[in-house]
């Protein structure tokens, strides 16, 4: 924000960010587990080959991971809003319904999907009036990019009456 | 007069009608998108990045320069009309712009970011043509450790010099340089933090990453905050026109941002968020009327907007002639470049001078053409704001699958694509700016590349990374810009004046 606002400093320590610590720590070690893999299969000919780097940044994240964990302790994560999950639920459902009807229904269909999700997660009309508005809106987006620009979209039963 | 004669053979290949037609599509999409509520440029180029997949590269990349400069002067309309600025270089448009368009002033506001926008669009873009020749002979002396001392500048400035945290900050750019490792490491050959998958072995899509993180993470928070954020447009009431005053009032910020905006964002180090607010509390000391200032200013519109186009034409220098984005929209522009097989750097001037000079002089097209789109059509921009939320999100979130299926048709790719969303939701949640995320990726790999061939050439010897004296003056700059606000903290108790602003 404009006025240079800090979240307030509280005592309490914040729960969340440990875990983003522990998530930090997680991720060094994955990064360093993989580099170290990377040693014992392939013998490397320079003394800087394909896991210094890794190692390197394995290394700084761990130190961010301790950093967090500091400024959990001390209070500094700033304030957070309460969040609405069942919306966030709908968009991520309408993704994964993407995700598998994809496959063998097709860009217009699946594409379809999502938009009605998504737009119910907002709060839109329900599914059974935005599920048929999003397939028309993906299905001329389709003929727009595939046939005008020659982008290879997953074709599906509609798409092959085209 | 080299550069004029270059930027001359620009023109003659940016004016042929074909080019004309691609800049023509690239502003109006860039308008269309940009001026979408939280959209910003970078967003708005990534959005649109895999449209431009199958022209040929100079059209695409003039078609680009179009959605860039189109999405910087759409951002400006809805963080005046919306209050919702899609980065943090339109925070300080937003916040001036926003008191305007409530007073009634919603008309002036637009016209003097339109025309500052135009003002400062053209004189950057003249020196980007002027300075880039000089930057390519400087950089052709450029070895691999000054490269590397570069890079960590770059890191440096993105992740820590703004926001409210440089721990979060850094953390931000490291999460990205993770996953800058992903795939196969070009020297050796070796797959790495590929887990067998196949889909993984080229590494991490740029596009589906920003798009992801930005649209999708962005389209996730929104939903879950929405209805404690109720959106209010403020109609564009009264006159577009700005008055004589208006003009007296506009003229020098426009100029006095162009001047901050350039230079600041032609430094490796750059950046849009310092000149934009340099140019605000420069707006304010200067103004006879500071008692305006936090209520609906002209000059706080005129010179920070000005600041804005400026540097994002700045930031082009670095980008073009050492291939290093400073920003997340030169970020973007890298991966269109490289989409092409393209990596701009000194040799790029060499080997497609018509490319190069073609997409300078397409910027001075896309200004004049902005500036026509803008001014006159301002209304039907500003319909797009009235789009109903649900429609809205919905037709963003088709739009990025879109964009993500035409990179590459896959299901796994949109698997990424939700898992990076969801990345980018708890960023945002957590206060993590996620600029530096997209910045570590792009940059990460290139980075790497530079420090380990300065490491082979001196054969191991890290002493190398700091032998020359350009080198060493980075790495020194670089410590001035993590312990100075850091000093300055404890000095004074306060955050940087210049940086008390959060990233986002």
């Amino acid at each position: 924000m404009i006025d240079g606002n800090q979240a307030p400093v509280s005592s309490r320590a914040d729960k969340a960010a440990f875990l983003i610590a522990a998530g930090l720590f997680a991720l060094a070690g994955v990064v360093a587990w993989d580099a170290a893999h990377l040693n014992a299969a392939v013998a490397t000919y320079s003394r800087v080959g394909a896991a210094a780097f890794p190692y390197g940044i394995a290394a700084a994240l761990t130190a961010l991971g301790l950093g967090t964990v500091a400024a959990a302790i001390k209070g500094e994560f700033p304030d957070r809003e309460e969040l609405e999950l069942h919306r966030v639920g709908w968009i991520l459902g309408g993704l994964i319904a993407q995700i598998v009807l994809l496959g063998f229904a097709g860009f217009s269909i699946a594409t379809g999907v999502l938009f009605a999700f998504t737009a119910r997660g907002f709060g839109g009309k329900p599914l059974w009036a935005t599920i048929p508005i999003g397939i028309v809106l993906s299905l001329i987006l389709y003929l727009v990019f595939s046939k005008g620009l020659e982008l290879g979209l997953p074709q599906g039963p509609l798409e092959r009456l085209f | 007069m080299d550069s004029f004669a270059s930027l001359l053979h620009g023109l003659s290949v940016a004016m042929q009608p074909g080019n004309l037609l691609y800049a023509f599509i690239g502003v109006t999409l860039g308008t269309a998108v940009g001026v979408l509520p939280g959209i910003g440029p970078a967003l708005t180029v990534a959005l649109l990045l895999p449209i431009t997949f199958k022209l040929d590269p100079a059209g695409s990349l003039i078609m680009f320069a179009g959605i860039y400069y189109g999405g910087m002067y759409g951002g400006s309309t809805s963080s005046i009309l919306l209050n919702t600025p899609g980065e943090s270089a339109s925070m300080i448009t937003a916040l001036e712009g926003n008191k305007m368009a409530r007073a009634g002033r919603g008309g002036p506001a637009l016209a003097t970011s339109a025309i500052g926008s135009f003002v400062a669009g053209m004189i950057a873009t003249i020196g980007l043509a002027f300075l880039a020749p000089l930057v390519v002979d400087l950089a052709l002396s450029f070895g691999p450790a000054e490269y590397f001392a570069l890079m960590v500048l770059a890191f440096t400035t993105v992740s820590a010099a703004f926001g409210n945290s440089a721990l979060r900050g850094l953390t931000s750019l490291f999460i990205g340089l993770a996953l800058g490792l992903i795939g196969i490491d070009l020297q050796t050959g070796q797959a790495r933090l590929a887990f067998g998958i196949p889909d993984l072995l080229d590494g991490v899509e740029v596009t589906t990453a920003a798009v992801g993180m930005f649209a999708l993470g962005e389209t996730l928070y929104v939903a879950a905050t929405a209805s404690r954020s109720p959106d209010k447009i403020e109609p564009v009431r009264g006159s577009l026109w700005m008055t004589a005053s208006d003009w007296a009032r506009s003229w020098k910020p426009w100029l006095r941002g162009t001047l901050l905006g350039f230079p600041i964002g032609a430094l490796p180090a750059g950046g849009a968020e310092i000149p934009t607010f340099l140019s605000y509390s420069i707006e304010k000391q200067l103004s006879q009327n500071p008692e305006e200032f936090g209520q609906g200013a002209i000059e706080g519109v005129a010179g920070p907007e000005a600041a804005n186009n400026a540097s994002a034409a700045g930031t082009l220098v670095p980008l073009l002639t050492l291939g290093l984005p400073t920003s997340a929209t030169a970020a973007m522009m890298l991966a269109g470049f490289q989409q092409y097989g393209l990596q701009p750097g000194p040799l790029l001037f060499t080997s497609n001078p018509d490319l190069v000079w073609g997409l300078v002089a397409s910027l001075l097209i896309a200004n004049f053409m902005l500036l026509v789109l803008n001014l006159p059509l301002i209304g039907l921009w500003v319909r797009l704001l009235a789009i109903p939320r649900p429609w809205l999100y919905g037709g963003i979130l088709v739009f990025a699958t879109l964009g993500t299926l035409g990179a590459n048709p896959s299901a796994f790719e949109l698997g990424m694509l939700a898992v990076l969303g969801v990345l980018g939701f708890g960023m945002r949640y957590f206060d993590y700016p996620v600029a530096p995320v997209i910045i570590g990726l792009i940059l990460g790999p290139l980075a790497e590349q530079q420090l380990r061939r300065a490491l082979a050439i001196s054969q191991g010897n890290p002493s190398a990374l700091v032998e020359t004296p350009l080198a060493i003056g980075i790495y020194v700059i670089c410590a001035l810009i993590v312990v100075g606000p850091l000093v300055w903290r404890m000095v004074s108790k306060k955050p940087l004046p210049v940086l008390a602003s959060s990233e986002d």
